[in-house]
């Protein structure tokens, strides 16, 4: 087991990305010119990095699976994106920033990277409202807040519920005056299916036109991996159905090492499955937690009368119902991060109080938010003796105002008014705290590989707060990367373009050709999905919201019997020099049937619980935080980067120590 | 449910198509319409058939990708949805739904169900945004207050998926409602005022070049727009329009 260098630069932490900045090396504007950069993802991070490599003169190609850069995945991002601002006045700083993120992450993730996003955080927000993203705003034409889980101060900023989509737009109009000037060659409906080094050196990739199937060979002095997170390993998530780890892997299968990747986490605010048919989970964002009450019956036999529909949880009184969050965790209530309240919620449907058919529902109820509301403005109108109904349809306008278009799509999705009955909600798969290791450049382990956004491991370690994805992405692409890719390429203004007829190319360019022709000619009868679904289930089931050995051991016998079978008994109809949705989807299974043996292996490695990884054997056995999840720092204060060696069985660990020289490691407690 | 679906078939862009039906039944109404089209592609695939290509990513009506013409409407007949947010439920046992892809001259089929739709990025590029590079030395956000009523119009006016469904829907296939809610959405902010009449000019003259056709206001485009973009924003972008030419 070697150590890996992180590259962390000396000196205190509040200097030492101001010091960096001052001492790297810089291109020429003349040179930027002769240098080309490949951007895989148009997301917040592959988005915002390509305009920004463009501004400054670089040759950016930027890549997309969807019809349009504006279609990637970050547009589904709800509730908002946080930054140290402190307009609220109430107490906020980068350190705290920092702090709630390390700790949030329970202590996983590398200060140096966590303290510079707090770092740059505010200047995401004056860079967006520069491009003209509309944020929410006070009567005072100033910005607003809200609130998100797991911290005490109010710093998160919002556009109603999409902020992803108004951040993303903003980063797609940076994009758009660049193609318009010719610094972005945009490759839409493009999927990379592999990377190609060069003298050890990433040169180039290999792209499917997913319109004509033609393989095609770009170049660059840079590759950076922006392709988004792998939630989708699970099969149901809240990604969209095309999210993948497929550029990820095959880098990691170029010498990339693969961190944490058990590190999930699932959120607790998901509308529930329906049925086998389900092809996604809807997400409902955190930020309902700023008003709504989570709860559950107090009683079994109450929960059997709703679930025979004998009850409606209307009938049920103050008294009858269990506002578990509240009751467990009275500092943080239902603000306790993410990966304590998905347990939380598991715990109470493991103990049988799940209140939908299939036992896998507690309720987010906002009745008390509309009557808090509803309350305020009679005050602010002067009613002094407003009647019950006339509170509530103030309070109920409030309410509509910040989340209309969530209580929307949940009544077009459940067929049921949230207004006037509480939100059925269950936990579901969100996002991917693993992913790439990257260095404190955002350098993978192979040379001139870059990996941002979702696609690296760096800054939520074990359990990533809300509204920081955005954050990280946007100051990855905006802010970090633009500097530290430059002090890379200053030495190679000298290389010259990048010829693609080389072996190196031809090699890459046949082996994806082979294996595409290997998945059009199983001879196979099972759809796709068919895979897709089995694996995660497995997934789900054990390696999930709780896992331990014995499940851990039998996911990995269990996922590569599963392999095996989908490399023979897979069918893909259709050619490969077409469109061909069902061979996209193929690629995408099989690397994400190689990423789950790892995933459980990881898992199986981590004998501690640490944010939302959570080992059965490792809980705290008494005392004030009996049954709460314990974490071994003595043995696990590291980071798992993987080395790919052939098959994940013999994948090699490496492992970064954590230091933590300015926080001060603790029990994460939201008692 | 049991239903029969007419669905459009087309190999690629230059072959013709035509409406091939499929029986398909054991439809619930809790199921939502891409998911009962995942049920027949599945059929499809184990009977050795090539399924029906179709676009769609987010499926929860934010990514604009989904886009089928449904009975005759775009995204379907519920109202404020995309296809992907459309529910089985609005259907009857027994029904014949027609499928087809969006139709303009300017959004040429690909196969099947889906179409190209770069002509909303390339208006888009003609001038949707704020000349500003990110430096990290641009002003304070709070420095420029914004009335909150105009914060929320040009709000509103963001929301526009660029789905196509307004243009699928038009007789005339005019984009207007989608170029007008970008131009709205500056016009109402005071960032950018700069550039506002070339940024008018431009993505209006690339909306022709595209061959977009003309609005004669009927007013379909607002019917079926899922994120119920306003036909005001095509006033606004009209008025935007002779001032940056007076
Ligand atoms: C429903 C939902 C709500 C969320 N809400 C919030 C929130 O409120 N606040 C918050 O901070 N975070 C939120 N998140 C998390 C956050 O949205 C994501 O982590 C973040 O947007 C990821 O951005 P990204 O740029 O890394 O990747 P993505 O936006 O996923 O982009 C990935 C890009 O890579 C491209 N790509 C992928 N593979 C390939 C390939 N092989 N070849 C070519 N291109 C490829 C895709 O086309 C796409 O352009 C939410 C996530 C979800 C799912
Ligand atoms: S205006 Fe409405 S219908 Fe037209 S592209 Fe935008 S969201 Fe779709
Ligand atoms: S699939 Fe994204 S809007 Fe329908």
């Amino acid at each position: 087991m070697s150590t890996l260098d992180s590259k962390v630069p000396g000196g205190p932490l509040k200097d030492k990305w101001t010091t960096y900045k001052d001492k790297i090396d810089l291109v020429n504007p003349a040179n930027k010119r002769k240098i080309d950069i490949i951007v895989i993802g148009t997301g917040l991070a592959g988005g915002s990095a390509s305009a920004t490599l463009a501004e400054q003169g670089y040759n950016v190609k930027a890549f997309c699976y969807q019809d349009s850069p504006r279609r990637a995945h970050s547009i589904a991002a709800q509730g908002g994106i946080n930054a140290a601002k402190n307009y609220q006045g109430d107490g906020d700083s980068n350190y705290r920033l920092f702090y709630d993120t390390v700790k949030g992450g329970d202590y996983r993730s590398r200060e140096a990277n966590v303290y510079r996003l707090a770092e740059v955080s505010s200047n995401i927000i004056d860079q967006c409202v520069a491009q003209g993203v509309p944020f929410a705003r006070d009567y005072g034409g100033l910005l607003d807040n809200r609130s998100f889980g797991g911290v005490l101060v109010s710093r998160t900023f919002y556009a109603k519920g999409q902020t992803g989509q108004q951040l993303l737009l903003g980063a797609y109009s940076a994009m758009n005056r660049q193609i318009a000037r010719g610094k972005i060659e945009m490759y839409n409906r493009h999927e990379m299916l592999d990377i190609v080094k060069v003298d050890g050196k990433a040169r180039g990739i290999i792209a499917r036109n997913l319109i004509t199937g033609e393989l095609e060979r770009h170049s660059a002095h840079a590759v950076v991996i922006a392709s988004g997170g792998y939630g989708n390993l699970y099969f149901l998530s809240t990604n969209a159905m095309g999210s993948n780890v497929t550029a990820a892997w095959k880098t990691h299968k170029k010498g990339a090492y693969f961190a944490n990747p058990c590190f999930t986490q699932i959120h607790p605010t998901c509308i529930p499955r329906s049925g086998d048919y389900q092809s996604k989970l809807t997400l409902m964002s955190e930020s309902l937690r700023n008003d709504g009450r989570i709860w559950v019956p107090a009683k079994l036999e109450d929960v059997k009368a709703i679930r025979e529909g004998k009850k409606k949880p209307t009938d049920l009184s103050e008294d009858e119902r269990d506002y578990y969050l509240e009751r467990r965790y009275p500092a943080f209530g239902n603000l306790v991060p993410r990966d304590v309240a998905s347990r939380a919620a598991k715990e109470r449907c493991d103990a049988g109080f799940g209140v939908n058919k299939t036992g896998e529902a507690v309720y987010l109820d906002f009745k008390s938010a509309i009557e808090r509301y509803g309350k305020e403005q009679a005050k602010i109108h002067n009613e002094e003796n407003a009647s019950a109904q006339r509170i509530y349809d103030l309070g109920k306008d409030i309410v509509e105002a910040k989340y209309g278009n969530l209580f929307q799509m949940y009544e077009k999705i459940v067929d049921e008014d949230p207004y006037k009955t509480p939100m059925m909600i269950y936990p579901a798969t969100h996002y991917t705290m693993g992913g790439l290791w990257v260095d404190y450049n955002l350098m993978t382990t192979v040379k001139g590989c870059y990996a941002i956004g979702e696609a690296n491991f760096s800054d939520h370690g074990a359990n990533r707060l809300g509204a920081s994805a955005l954050m990280q992405g946007l100051a990855d692409g905006y802010f970090v990367l633009p500097y530290t890719i430059g002090d890379y390429l200053s030495h190679d203004i000298r290389t010259g373009a990048i010829p693609t007829d080389t072996t190196a190319f031809e090699e890459a360019e046949n082996s994806v050709k082979d294996t595409l022709d290997k998945l059009v000619n199983t001879g196979g009868t099972k759809a796709v999905d068919y895979f897709h679904k089995k694996l995660g289930n497995i997934i789900w089931n054990k390696v999930g919201m709780s896992r331990n050995e014995t499940g851990l051991k039998e996911a990995i016998a269990e996922i590569q019997e599963l392999r095996a079978d989908f490399w023979k008994n897979v069918r893909v109809p259709g050619g490969t020099h077409e469109v061909n949705r069902e061979l996209e989807k193929a690629g995408r299974v099989a690397d994400f049937l190689e990423l789950g043996e790892l995933f459980a292996k990881d898992a199986l490695t981590r004998e501690e619980s640490c944010g939302g990884h959570f080992r059965e054997e490792s809980v705290e056995i008494d005392g004030p935080q009996k049954g709460e999840a314990k974490r071994d720092d003595e043995n696990y204060t590291f980071v798992s980067a993987w080395e790919y060696k052939g098959l994940p069985s013999d994948a090699v660990l490496h492992k970064e120590e954590l230091k933590y020289e300015n926080i001060e490691l603790k029990q994460r407690s939201y008692k | 449910m049991n239903l029969t679906l007419k669905i459009w078939r087309q190999k690629d862009a230059k072959s013709p198509g035509k409406m091939v039906t499929y029986p398909i039944s054991n439809i619930e109404g809790h199921m939502s319409f891409l998911e009962m089209m995942d049920i027949l592609n599945d059929e499809l695939i184990e009977k050795g058939e090539e399924p029906v290509a179709f676009d769609h990513d987010c499926r929860e009506g934010i990514c604009g990708m989904c886009s089928m013409y449904i009975n005759g409407e775009a995204h379907g007949p519920d109202r404020r949805v995309t296809t992907c947010q459309l529910h089985m439920r609005m259907f009857k046992d027994g029904e014949t739904i027609h499928i087809e892809p969006f139709r303009a001259n300017s959004f040429p089929v690909v196969k099947d169900l889906m179409v190209d739709r770069g002509a909303f990025d390339r208006i888009q590029q003609a001038g949707g945004y704020i000349s500003v590079n990110t430096s990290g030395n641009t002003q304070d956000a709070n420095s420029l207050p914004i009335p909150k009523a105009d914060a929320d119009l040009a709000m509103d006016a963001a929301t526009c998926i660029g789905c196509g469904a307004c243009v699928a829907t038009c007789k005339n296939s005019s984009a207007m409602l989608f170029v007008s809610a970008k131009v709205s959405q500056y016009a109402l902010l005071p960032q950018g005022q700069v550039e506002a009449k070339d940024r008018v000019i431009n993505m209006v003259n690339q909306m022709d070049i595209e061959g977009f056709g003309n609005c004669t206001n009927t007013g379909a485009c607002e019917v079926e727009c899922p994120k119920g973009i306003s036909l005001d924003n095509i006033a606004r972008m009209n008025r935007e329009l002779i001032k940056a030419k007076a």
